[in-house]
């Protein structure tokens, strides 16, 4: 019978399965950062536990740390606190890689794994952290776990799970100028809503998806959640391979032709069935740019903010208005004339050297415009930005008046100094615009890297393809 | 893990959909490297009319009065009643710790997200799975009867009513063990340890690049 991508990437763990189909599941590779950690090290310490197996972890410290002045250290004590914990758990446990703060190779957990080839296609790779479906862009089933299961892989190399119902998300088609996997991203959410992937495991096909770079396909895969799935996937192409080799967790040359062939086997057969399809029309997608408190509220830059009146649904006009309400915004407002306060570049959907390039592109020999009291950029990790130094980057980011900052999570949700003030308005090219996201009160609109780099230099958002 | 076997409780309702875990428990306790003390923070934003910070006397601080769980009629709930896709957004298991912590035990919804819902089984916090048009009736008389309680017997997969009416809902088998047994799942699985042994030496041979 033709298998599906995640038919095989889960038939392929499975450890045992109970009657009632509760499967024992085995981990390859298990990211640690250190928000969502502490508590199960030490669960394993009251337990008198050891970790499984040292060689499936690889850590970093992303979410507390600054993106300036590194020469003070982190000043805030309780994230300094969580920090050092991390620092004195992985002594203690040991691990396969650690990239402290300050370390050249620190980042955010979910650019940092692929760039180092931590995360190899056919694996299960888990994080203490929703965004961990970014991995399944190289053919992996990769999902967030909490921090008791954080700690049940820890000591057993496993997770209890059932398997998920099925859905592919096909995009036929050839993307427009100026658009990117961010913009397919919030597509794809608006079309299907941000719990229309709950209790699926979603592949991403298409010609569209097949067209889009490694970094475009992590995107994508890391916006599966806020579409509700835990785990999102691309089959294996040549993009993958090629991206894979000569990273220093890659296989060795003599490993490598045996990996390839039996990567190559990491794609839906032929007339695989999926419980659901959903199709877009690539050619059909515009610039997108969220107007509410969920990622779903989402409408092109030639649309507006809508009205509650829009919707039927009693508890749907509720929410719709509620969200309007702490977005500061009025109904039937052109998009493209919202004013912006300040401008994030960064978080684990889009600080790769791809996002980077895109915006400065845009950002090319003009400048931020005057109402915008901050435009950062904040590269994924130490790598990215020692690559886009080489390129230049930082050079046009600042000449045009932007910030540029040292890796972390930063403002995609704020855990570090980086925020949004009480009322101020973000371009950012973050995953979530919830409540307070950004910073007490902030106000958070989700676009494309271009697309924020276009609201920087115009002040208000700005169609990217007629600047 | 507490056990979860019967509880009849207060029902508090939170009436808007999508409620995500930063709302939950916003990032700024997620600092904390201890897995109690985060019921005085959840749903920080919404309960207080200051800025939480860690650290904080919360008993000192100003309560929003239009925050539902704040109305004097809905103290010591230990059932919340929620919307479509509770508990969406970010892996934190700091949500269902908030909310095992600020005194619920059970939480009944039309549908929840998938990390929240398979976190909150580690925690002794049992979500229930109801049909909207019962989730919208229990709404209902929830605004309508002070004091409305629920009475929920895990055993049986029942929600007795007030007024008598029985509901089932469905569990996962081994999710309802645990629960009913305040059983902690790592133990379960040590128990076999030879068979991950077993996969462990076969994949190795197999795939060796990924145990280089």
């Amino acid at each position: 019978m033709p298998q599906t991508l995640y038919d095989k990437l889960w038939n392929n763990h499975v450890v045992h399965t109970e009657e009632d189909g509760t499967t024992l599941l085995y981990i390859d590779r298990h990211l640690v950062h250190e928000v969502t950690s502490p508590q199960a090290f030490e669960g394993l310490k009251l337990a008198n536990r050891k970790l499984w197996r040292i060689s499936s972890i690889v850590a970093t410290a992303d979410h507390n740390t600054p993106t300036d002045h590194w020469e003070l250290g982190i000043q805030d004590p309780i994230s300094r606190q969580q920090v050092e914990t991390l620092d004195a758990n992985i002594k203690e446990f040991g691990a396969l890689a650690y990239f402290p703060f300050k370390d050249e190779r620190q980042g955010i957990v979910h650019v940092m794994g692929p760039e180092n080839g931590a995360t190899l296609p056919g694996m299960t790779v888990v994080c203490g952290d929703s965004h961990t479906s970014t991995h399944g862009a190289f053919a992996c089933l990769a999902h967030g776990i909490g921090t008791s299961e954080v700690e049940h892989v820890m000591a057993t190399q496993c997770l209890l799970q059932k398997k998920s119902k099925s859905m592919l998300v096909r995009v036929d088609g050839k993307l427009g100028a100026g658009l990117t996997a961010k913009d397919i991203a919030l597509a794809i959410i608006g079309k299907i809503g941000t719990a229309g992937g709950t209790g699926y495991a979603i592949e991403f096909g298409g010609e569209a998806i097949r067209a889009l770079s490694m970094e475009g396909r992590m995107t994508l895969c890391n916006m599966a959640i806020e579409g509700g799935a835990r785990a999102g996937m691309v089959a294996v192409d040549d993009n993958t391979i090629n991206y894979l080799k000569g990273r220093p967790f890659a296989p060795k040359p003599e490993q490598w032709g045996a990996a390839v062939a039996y990567w190559r086997t990491l794609v839906s057969d032929e007339g695989a069935e999926f419980d659901r399809v959903v199709t877009l029309d690539a050619a059909e997608i515009q610039p997108q740019v969220t107007w509410g408190t969920s990622p779903e509220m989402v409408t092109t830059i030639d649309g507006a903010v809508p009205s509650p009146d829009d919707f039927a649904d009693p508890v749907k006009r509720e929410g719709v208005a509620r969200a309007l309400q702490y977005m500061g915004l009025t109904p039937r407002t052109p998009m493209a004339e919202i004013p912006i306060d300040k401008v994030f570049i960064g978080s684990c959907t889009n600080s790769r050297i791809e996002d980077l390039r895109e915006a400065a592109a845009v950002a090319k020999g003009k400048h931020v415009a005057a109402n915008v009291k901050l435009a950062m950029v904040v590269p994924g990790s130490g790598l990215v930005k020692r690559q886009a130094e080489a390129e230049g980057l930082d050079r046009v980011f600042r000449d045009a008046g932007f910030e540029w900052r040292e890796p972390g999570c930063s403002m995609c949700l704020a855990m570090n100094a980086d925020r949004l003030e009480p009322g101020e308005r973000c371009a950012s090219t973050s995953n979530r615009n919830f409540e307070g996201r950004q910073g007490n009160g902030g106000r958070t609109h989700l676009v494309s890297p271009a697309m924020a780099a276009a609201a920087a230099v115009t002040g208000h958002f700005a169609d990217v393809r007629k600047l | 893990m507490r056990k979860f076997t019967h509880l009849k409780g207060l029902v508090a309702p939170l009436d808007r959909a999508n409620v995500d875990t930063d709302a939950i428990i916003p990032k700024q306790f997620l600092k904390s490297i201890k897995r109690s003390g985060f019921g005085p923070n959840a749903f920080d934003e919404w309960r207080y009319l200051d800025h939480g910070e860690p650290g904080m006397d919360n008993s000192r601080r100003p309560l929003n009065p239009d925050f539902v769980l704040n109305k004097p009629r809905y103290q010591g709930a230990s059932v919340l009643l929620v919307r479509d896709n509770f508990g969406c957004g970010s892996s934190r298991e700091h949500a269902p710790w908030a909310l095992e912590d600020y005194g619920f035990r059970a939480i009944i919804g039309p549908s929840f997200a998938d990390i929240f819902f398979n976190n909150s089984f580690k925690n002794g916090l049992l979500p229930i799975k109801l049909p909207e048009a019962e989730v919208d009736i229990i709404f209902k008389q929830v605004e309508e009867h002070q004091g409305y309680a629920l009475d929920i017997d895990l055993d049986k997969q029942t929600i007795t009513r007030p007024d008598g009416k029985k509901i089932s809902f469905e569990i996962d088998g081994f999710r309802k063990h645990c629960l009913l047994n305040g059983l902690d799942d790592i133990g379960l699985t040590l128990q076999k340890a030879d068979l991950i042994k077993a996969f462990e030496a076969k994949r190795r041979a197999e795939q060796p690049w990924l145990f280089a």
